[in-house]
């Protein structure tokens, strides 16, 4: 018989000494009034942005699946907040946040997910494979840690050209239990490969609570069995999750070294929109538990009105403009067009797409 | 012209990629300092280094991932499976990544990765080291596949794969690692999508692949000598892109079609071709298309018996003389 099972008990932190408030640690005390608000710009538009893609879901507007990332949003965007020119980033497909706060538009996201043409990938990825490589964000993956060797190749390409930069590789409490992981984390070890690796842990694999799916409560400290540093902090608190990530990024790009931090953090949704069951595997109280003290949009919002970056006014204006740019999103997807039957076959081989004198041999299709 | 081993052949293109392009790598198992689990890559880390010629874990899902992430960055990994056996350990890599992401993302992610190894039977080392999985790679759009015969494709083959812009499977063979053909000095390539005619013929058309078109060239001969019959033999080289002109021609002209490959029968490369075959050429048919394919069981131990699993001449010539009977 199912049983409710809690949210496992916090894994003892690694992390020592660490600042009262993380946002008076230096890297967050010299951030501008302005750069503050883009956090909370991001933070914000995120969650309205999933708020409006779910009421386009059960309005039957967008099939597929649609995991949302809401309660998961500061961790997205502290991490994207720190990237540098030559840092890129890799998610699986719980990945509208991180296209977001790499600045991907509402428009081309929530097309996407209409199967629109003005889509980011016309149509041909959905929900779970948003794509920028023009802002360093390579997906947005559907298979469970899948992207996690990726990760490593982006970093691992980023050492061989002599660049300084890493690659971040979030992935989720779920993927740690996959073999591909396993073996990417003594790869990148073994070779000193500047990537770090974040598992969002919120907890449940699914619907599988991690008490349940791993037999070691501390998921980073398996970095111990591959030599590699790790990690672990809290992500409801953007500033906590910039402090603890930029001391992994900045050695990853200083000496090629992997990381591997574990953010504990919550989703207020089922693992998607179809898993409308999630208060069978955890309580009701445990999820209101989080939003009222571990919102993060409220722990950043309390943070920035009591230094007075923010009033309520500017607060309440900030979230009406993402919610006007989700409904205008909405509006701009729909009004989309659907891509030409032609464009089925466009986008599988970059030599066909490129052959612009015909001068390939050869069948690369085979319908009759 | 000198005559070189296939083997040989194989590593001529690898050095000369090394050497033209400095992003081009070599991981996998066993590749650099013990100088390749079949000696392809023999004195390549010695010339080329620890950067260019990387020995791996191991753990192929990890690093056929990592040169597909790497490849989206401009490298381009030559990773080797020591069988392409091993693909199956890490397909979720190679059958959804490299194939799909390009797709996925509407264009905006390139792989341009090469994967190559054996891909044979025939070595008495049972089913888990026996696949000849080209049909399964072909039957994944973002993929392509192409199978070498003779050191001369082999050679030209490989460099056109490495400098393509999509990811591409090179099938190799341990049978045909050691022998020799000529392969000229000077430089050259074969292009992905061009079947060669190995022997004209009237009679029949045989369509053939790998080592195959070997084992059917040398068929054809002894149908030549001992029964009087003219088979020509395409060898597809490239399974996808795939010249379909080149069969169907040579359908037309001679009327009679047997399909050789070492794959399994069922939806093998040769169910394709048959299906080309009767749309696009039905009405030049004289006889029912016959297949000469890996007898369909799990690769068998007893070397005897997979032998005789395997296509061979014997097998080729009594479906030859079934389909013109």
């Amino acid at each position: 018989m199912a049983t409710k099972t809690k949210k496992a008990a916090a894994p003892a932190k690694k992390t020592s000494g660490k600042a009262k408030s993380f946002k008076d640690a230096p890297l967050n005390k010299k951030l501008s009034t302005e750069e503050k608000l883009d956090l909370y710009r991001t933070i914000v538009g995120i969650r309205r942005f999933e708020e409006r893609s779910l009421r386009a879901y059960n309005q039957g507007k967008i099939g597929g699946f649609l995991h949302l990332y809401i309660g998961q949003e500061a961790v997205a965007t502290g991490i994207v907040s720190l990237m540098e020119e030559n840092d890129h980033i890799i998610t699986a497909y719980r990945d509208h946040g991180h296209a977001l706060a790499v600045g991907m538009s509402m428009n081309e996201c929530m097309a996407e997910m209409y199967g629109k043409h003005t889509g980011c990938s016309k149509g041909k990825g959905g929900s779970m494979h948003f794509f920028a490589p023009d802002k360093h964000f390579w997906g947005g993956h559907g298979i469970v840690a899948g992207q996690t060797p990726l990760g490593a190749g982006l970093a691992f390409a980023l050492k061989y050209k002599g660049l300084k930069g890493c690659s971040v590789c979030f992935l989720g409490d779920g993927a740690v239990n996959q073999g591909a992981f396993m073996e990417t984390l003594n790869l990148v070890a073994l070779w000193d490969i500047p990537v770090v690796f974040v598992i969002e842990n919120n907890g449940y694999s699914m619907g599988t609570s991690l008490k349940r799916s791993s037999a070691k409560e501390s998921l980073a400290q398996r970095a111990e069995g591959f030599n590699m540093e790790w990690e672990v902090c809290d992500g409801h608190d953007v500033f906590e999750v910039r402090e603890v990530a930029n001391r992994a990024m900045t050695r990853a790009r200083e000496e090629h070294k992997p990381f591997l931090l574990e953010i504990r953090t919550y989703r207020y949704r089922g693992h998607s929109v179809a898993d409308a069951n999630h208060e069978k595997y955890r309580t009701k109280e445990e999820i209101e538990d989080y939003k009222k003290n571990k919102d993060p949009i409220n722990v950043l919002k309390q943070q920035l009105l009591a230094d007075g970056t923010l009033t309520e006014d500017l607060a309440k204006q900030i979230d009406q403009e993402k919610k006007d740019e989700a409904e205008a999103s909405a509006k701009f997807a729909d009004e989309s067009p659907v891509a030409p039957r032609s464009e089925i076959q466009t986008d599988v081989y970059w030599e066909v797409d490129n052959d612009k004198e015909g001068k390939l041999k050869g069948t690369y299709f085979f319908n009759d | 012209m000198p005559l070189i081993t296939y083997r040989e052949a194989i590593k001529q293109a690898l050095d000369e990629e090394l050497a033209r392009d400095e992003n081009v790598c070599i991981m996998g198992e066993e590749v650099a300092e013990y100088n390749g689990a079949y000696k392809v890559t023999e004195g390549l880390w010695e010339k080329w280094g620890d950067k260019r010629l990387i020995d791996t874990p191991i753990s192929e899902a990890a690093f056929s991932g990592l040169a597909i992430g790497a490849s989206a960055l401009g490298i381009r990994p030559v990773i080797e499976l020591m069988f392409m056996s091993f693909s199956y350990v890490a397909i979720d890599q190679l059958f959804n990544n490299a194939s799909f992401c390009r797709y996925m993302s509407g264009g905006l992610m390139n792989i341009p990765i090469v994967v190559r190894g054996p891909a044979n039977g025939g070595t008495n080392v049972g089913a888990t080291h026996s696949h000849t999985p080209e049909n399964m790679v072909a039957n994944h759009p973002g993929l392509k596949v192409v199978c070498p015969s003779n050191a001369y494709d082999a050679k030209g083959l490989m460099k056109t794969a490495i400098r393509d812009n999509d990811p591409v499977f090179v099938m190799e063979n341990t049978l045909l690692y050691g022998e020799k053909w000529e392969v000229p000095e000077e430089e050259y390539t074969v292009e992905l999508g061009v079947a060669n005619v190995l022997k004209e013929g009237s009679d029949l058309t045989i369509v053939s692949h790998g080592r195959c078109a070997m084992l059917s060239l040398k068929a054809a001969e002894i149908l030549s000598e001992k029964h009087n019959i003219d088979v020509e033999v395409v060898d597809l080289r490239s399974i996808r892109p795939l010249d379909e002109e080149t069969i169907l021609n040579s359908v037309r002209k001679t009327n009679r079609a047997v399909l050789v490959e070492e794959n399994k029968p069922f939806c093998g490369v040769g169910a394709q071709i048959s299906h080309l075959i009767q749309l696009k050429a039905f009405d030049y048919l004289d006889a029912p298309i016959h297949r000469v394919s890996a007898i369909d069981a799990p690769q068998i131990y007893a070397k005897e018996l997979e032998n005789w699993q395997i296509p061979n001449e014997e097998r080729i010539i009594e479906s030859v003389l079934k389909c013109l009977g």
